[in-house]
């Protein structure tokens, strides 16, 4: 199918971007990366979308490391998140992520933010923001605000910024020592996304379990971390299966998913036991 | 009567040889013509609105909106191309019952599947006409659909096409000794059920048409992606009333067809019409969307099948009860019911064995119409056969390989005719067992399968014979009706400078016809394959054939390319013989040299021989023929096809946690007579193994009970890919088809028809030790743990 663009226009700045996106009458559209935006227009899933290019915002783009917080820029693609080595030491799992999402060429373009913003429930980084407890950086019309993970991701493809809002920047703290990190997920192949995946963190506070592809956004497992704490394992197991409301779909049904969550969780937390990294 | 190419040393000695394809640094680089690139003046482009209901009456249709859109030209309906257009009947009189209803290039009162065409819009852009398109407002009438196979035929189930009377579109019983006293006396009988998923070729280039209607010379061009050049030209010319002469097929660059190409379309017949209603070239490419609506599916079958066995393994009996449902018609020309008339034909084939009794029920459906995909109906034999015979195995405790090798035919025992009324020339089941045991080190295999079980991993070997039909006869189609050539032609010339052209009848799908053929030319004039220019694909220009379909191309199309080389070479010889006053007998050509052919002295290039031919006929002499254009014909005369064979293995890890299966390994031997060009060969045994592995792990196009179709992108349908394919070791054995002199049989589809049987064997031997089973393909994570009985809804 042929894409239907309502029109296209290139910020020179995130003041410039916020201004065309103001003036757009609601029908304003940011472009990062353009791998999930572009496939869906070409499916004309979305149509007559004024283009806002913000692909070329370098000050959007890049790592780097300040009083224990680590600051993504949302326009660092996955190739750099995957490569970049303050995300190696400071947050190994976006990096492990990468691994996961798609293939090169995709990984090549696609950026963090696009990722997080587009907020699809099977994608691998909003759910290792929700594990990390990152933070969201967005500007508005009105200024800067700052959106923990946990309230960031609201629906299918629905997050808390405005229309009128940029996600700028991704933040989270650096892994304490002795801190691990670890994601596991299974895909039908290589690149594609995940039936059902998990992120796993474990810090002196406690153990954060974030899942993906298993209901309309990332989930926060609360009742198996609890139980993690409490070394259950298999109470953290049982405690994951009930608080999930995993989707049936062509791919899996949801008693597939669930069990999965249960598998993924044991290997991740073996995962934690055998490497000490 | 073959004659033997395998004296490396011979002069000439192309066939036989890895030679690099011609076309292949032209698509390398981009410059390939695919229909795509064609662009003509005064082009239109055309995009139909579809159906987006399984089964519904076709009510007012308002174009207002859609006609109002900038760019659009004319819009027209299945009544507007029903004046024009002749509908057509897919049935073939050797498929005895076989009923289609008529059908044309749109829907005219009613929608039979999701995608099916209803109103062609024509606009400047395909963008507009995609814009107009779904502007186009229908009043569809829901009908109640029928999706599912095994209900069809129920008194309860409505009929799809009242005309009809049911819903049978055809049903074939097939029996072969007493088949119920063997089950009944049996030391053993086993039965499962089995189903293959219904899934689609996904060709890299969509279905592509570009027609121009040239009124001032009442002739049609067709430039199509189209395997059966021939065969489209008879169709346009019939059902748009235009003289057959009058319709010319061109056919470049193909981007993969693997059957999807072969068959009728109404989108692209209706193109055809409407390139010759406005006078105008017109232009249809098939978007991924569409090409998973529309292209022809396959493999939709349901099967319940027994096998009985004595104490020593004999086979004695094989029961197969095969269903398929082929969507609301039967495919023009070829017709829905040859596969599962191939299931019938080709079950149990590698044995030999007395009782057969197998009967295939093919009925009509509200999805998308099946018809031939790559292995026609050989993957489903195979599964059903393979995986009866490995059941078999394990009930009597005997190693698969050990109960392969008690009832496969033995090498000598041909000429033989199947229980299923198949004739083999020549196989070699044991000989390419042997070499697969060998190849892939079985005990070895075994043993490692043993030590990886101790550490809790569930690795499965699975074994698969196979027979391949290729190399038709008009048995396939022809005695049915069909104006389907089995025979192919080719003419090879010889040009001033000395270098060859050869125009046949096969084509080039991106599979390396031209290689083939240019090796065979330039074995069979004395040239370098370099000096071979290869023209297919213009029904005005080559030879009238088949196309390239059921494995054909080298068998059919490569010996008619021998033959008239060879042709060739003679009357280059006479010319020779009679400007070098020499003995024709004791001259040849070797490397585009007359050299004598006791010495190998060189006498004369052939640049010098045209040089006189073409520019000073006058000093030869008066009466010397000098024809330097040959053309010859084949066509297979003694058995309606070339059997092949063929054995593949599958080594793999399944998850039990799971359910994912990870390939580690396949192996294929297999028979295709005359290896021409191995490296061509392997090429297509691998790619054949991929698509056969797709069927086994990944592909499954997905309707709800309404008939919606669930995937309908590369998102959802999952073809396989690079990362997961394992590494495959091909090996073969040779037995030439004595029909002809280059003795090749066809190698097409063999990797297909055997990898899907090799995989669920080999799933279900690492399965074995858990008391789980798995037969119904593909064998997705989900599926082998329910069969594990792992999850609980
Ligand atoms: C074949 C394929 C496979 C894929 N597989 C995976 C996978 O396995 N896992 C996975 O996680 N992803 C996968 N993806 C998606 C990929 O990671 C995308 O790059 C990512 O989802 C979107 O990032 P982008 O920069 O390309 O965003 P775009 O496509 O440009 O934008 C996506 C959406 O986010 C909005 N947006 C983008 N940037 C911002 C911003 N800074 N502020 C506010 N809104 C913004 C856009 O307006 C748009 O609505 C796959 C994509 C493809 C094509």
């Amino acid at each position: 199918m042929k894409a239907s663009a309502g029109g296209y226009a290139r910020a020179e700045n995130v003041r410039h971007a916020l201004d065309l996106l103001a003036a757009s009458g609601g029908q304003g559209r940011l472009l990062a990366g353009g791998q999930s935006l572009v496939a869906a227009m070409n499916m004309r899933l979305s149509a007559g979308d004024l283009l806002v290019d913000i692909s070329r915002l370098s000050e959007l783009s890049g790592v780097t490391e300040q009083g224990g917080t680590l600051h993504i820029g949302a326009l660092t693609r996955h190739v750099e998140i995957g490569s970049d080595p303050l995300v190696k030491t400071h947050a190994p799992v976006l990096a492990a992520a990468v691994a996961h999402i798609a293939h090169a060429a995709i990984r090549n373009r696609g950026t963090i933010g696009g990722a997080l913003a587009h907020a699809d429930p099977a994608a691998e980084f909003p759910a290792c923001a929700l594990a990390l407890g990152a933070e969201m950086h967005a500007e508005g019309p009105d200024g800067t605000r700052t959106i923990p993970a946990e309230d960031f991701f609201e629906e299918v493809f629905t997050t808390a910024l405005d229309e009128s809002e940029i996600l700028t920047a991704i933040s989270v703290p650096v892994a304490e020592d002795g801190e691990k990190q670890v994601l596991e997920e299974v895909a039908r192949r290589s690149g594609d996304y995940a039936l059902a995946g998990l992120c796993l963190v474990k810090r002196a506070a406690g153990h954060r379990i974030a899942l993906f592809s298993v209901g309309p956004k990332p989930i926060l497992a609360t009742g198996a971390m609890t139980a993690l704490d409490d070394g259950d394992l298999d109470g953290a197991v049982a405690a994951l299966a009930a608080e999930i409301d995993p989707p049936s779909d062509t791919q899996a049904s949801a008693a597939y998913r669930r069990h999965l969550a249960g598998v993924l969780l044991r290997r991740a937390v073996a995962r934690l036991k055998g490497d000490n990294q | 009567m073959t004659i033997p190419f395998n004296n490396p040393d011979r002069p000439n000695s192309y066939i036989g040889k890895t030679v690099p394809r011609p076309n292949a640094t032209k698509l390398v680089q981009g410059r390939g013509r695919y229909v795509d690139d064609i662009v003509l003046p005064r082009m239109l482009h055309v995009c139909f609105a579809r159906s987006p209901v399984a089964h519904a009456r076709i009510g007012e249709i308002d174009l207002s909106e859609a006609k109002a859109v900038k760019g659009v030209i004319r819009i027209f309906t299945g009544k507007d191309l029903a004046e024009v257009c002749t509908p057509w009947v897919a049935v073939l009189a050797h498929l005895k019952g076989l009923k289609s209803p008529p059908e044309y290039p749109l829907a005219v009162d009613r929608a039979c599947w999701v995608g099916e065409p209803v109103v062609a819009v024509v606009a400047t852009t395909r963008a507009a006409a995609e814009e107009a398109a779904a502007l186009v407002a229908v009043d569809y009438e829901d009908l109640p659909a029928v999706t599912d196979t095994m209900t069809a035929l129920d008194t309860d189930t409505p009929v799809i096409h009242p005309d009809l009377g049911d819903n049978l579109a055809f049903r074939r019983l097939h029996e072969e000794g007493d088949v119920d006293a063997a089950l009944e006396s049996a030391h053993k009988v086993v039965s499962a059920r089995f189903r293959t998923a219904r899934h689609t070729g996904v060709t890299l280039e969509p279905r592509s048409i570009l027609v121009d209607w040239n009124p001032a010379e009442g002739q049609m061009t067709a430039y199509h992606a189209t395997q059966a050049p021939h065969m489209m030209q008879t169709v346009f010319a019939e059902h748009l009333d235009i003289p057959e002469s009058r319709v010319r097929v061109v056919c470049g660059d193909v981007g993969g067809s693997y059957g999807i190409k072969v068959h009728v379309y109404p989108d692209e017949v209706a193109t055809a019409a409407i390139a010759k209603v406005m006078g105008r070239p017109i232009k249809f490419i098939a978007d991924r969307l569409e090409s998973y609506t529309t292209d022809i599916h396959a493999r939709d079958h349901e099967i319940e099948a027994k096998i009985a066995v004595s104490e020593e393994g004999k086979i004695l009996a094989i029961d197969v009860d095969d269903w398929t449902g082929i969507g609301p018609y039967s495919v023009y020309p070829r017709t829905s019911a040859i596969e599962g008339n191939q299931v019938v034909n080709l079950c149990g084939g590698p044995y030999d064995f007395a009782n057969y009794r197998a009967q295939t029920t093919v009925v009509f459906q509200n999805k998308t119409p099946t018809c031939q995909y790559r292995a026609v109906g050989h993957p489903i034999a195979v599964a059903i056969t393979e995986g009866l015979v490995d059941m078999a195995a394990g009930a009597i405790g005997m190693d698969p390989v050990e109960i392969r090798r008690r009832n496969m035919y033995a090498d000598d025992a041909y000429p033989v005719t199947s229980p299923a009324k198949m004739r083999f020339e020549g196989l070699s089941h044991h000989a390419s067992m042997d070499r697969l045991v060998e190849m892939m080190d079985y005990d070895a295999l075994r043993a490692d399968q043993e030590e990886a079980r101790k550490q809790g991993k569930y690795r499965g070997i699975g074994i698969a014979s196979f027979i391949e039909l290729t190399n038709p006869s008009p048995f396939m189609y022809g005695i049915g009706g069909a104006r389907i050539s089995a025979q192919d032609g080719c003419t090879v010339r010889m040009d001033p400078d000395g270098s060859v052209v050869a125009l046949s009848g096969v084509t080039e799908q991106g599979q390396g016809t031209e290689a083939m053929l240019s090796q065979v030319v330039a074995e069979g004039v004395g040239v370098d394959p370099g000096q071979v220019r290869i023209i297919t694909g213009d029904t005005q220009v080559t030879p009238y054939g088949g196309g390239t379909w059921a494995s054909r191309g080298a068998g059919i199309g490569g010996e008619a390319a021998l033959q008239a080389a060879r042709a060739l070479r003679d009357s280059i010889l006479e010319v020779a013989a009679a400007m070098l006053q020499a003995d024709k007998g004791k001259l040849d050509i070797r490397a585009g040299q007359v050299v004598d052919a006791d010495t190998g002295e060189d006498r004369m290039p052939l640049e010098e021989l045209g040089r006189i031919v073409y520019f000073r006929g006058d000093t030869l002499p008066k009466d010397l023929p000098r024809e330097l254009v040959q053309t010859r014909h084949f066509i297979t005369m003694e058995y309606p096809f070339a059997f092949t064979n063929g054995v593949q293995a599958s080594y793999l890890e399944v998850d039990v946690d799971t359910g994912v299966v990870t390939l580690l390994k396949h192996w294929c031997v297999e028979d295709c007579g005359r290896v021409i060009n191995p490296q061509l060969v392997d090429e297509q045994i691998r790619g054949g193994i991929v698509q056969g592995l797709g069927g086994a792990l990944y592909e499954e196009i997905h309707y709800d009970e309404d008939g919606q179709l669930l995937n309908g992108s590369m998102a959802d349908y999952l073809v396989p890919m690079a990362a997961e394919m394992p590494d495959m070791q091909i090996g073969h054995v040779e037995t030439p088809t004595g029909e002809s002199e280059l003795g090749a049989k066809g190698a097409g589809e063999a990797g297909t028809a055997g990898a899907p049987a090799a995989v669920m064997n080999a799933i279900n031997d690492a399965l074995r030790p858990l008391g789980a089973q798995v037969t119904e393909m593909p064998f997705t994570p989900e599926r082998i743990l329910r069969a594990l009985g792992k999850l609980d809804d």
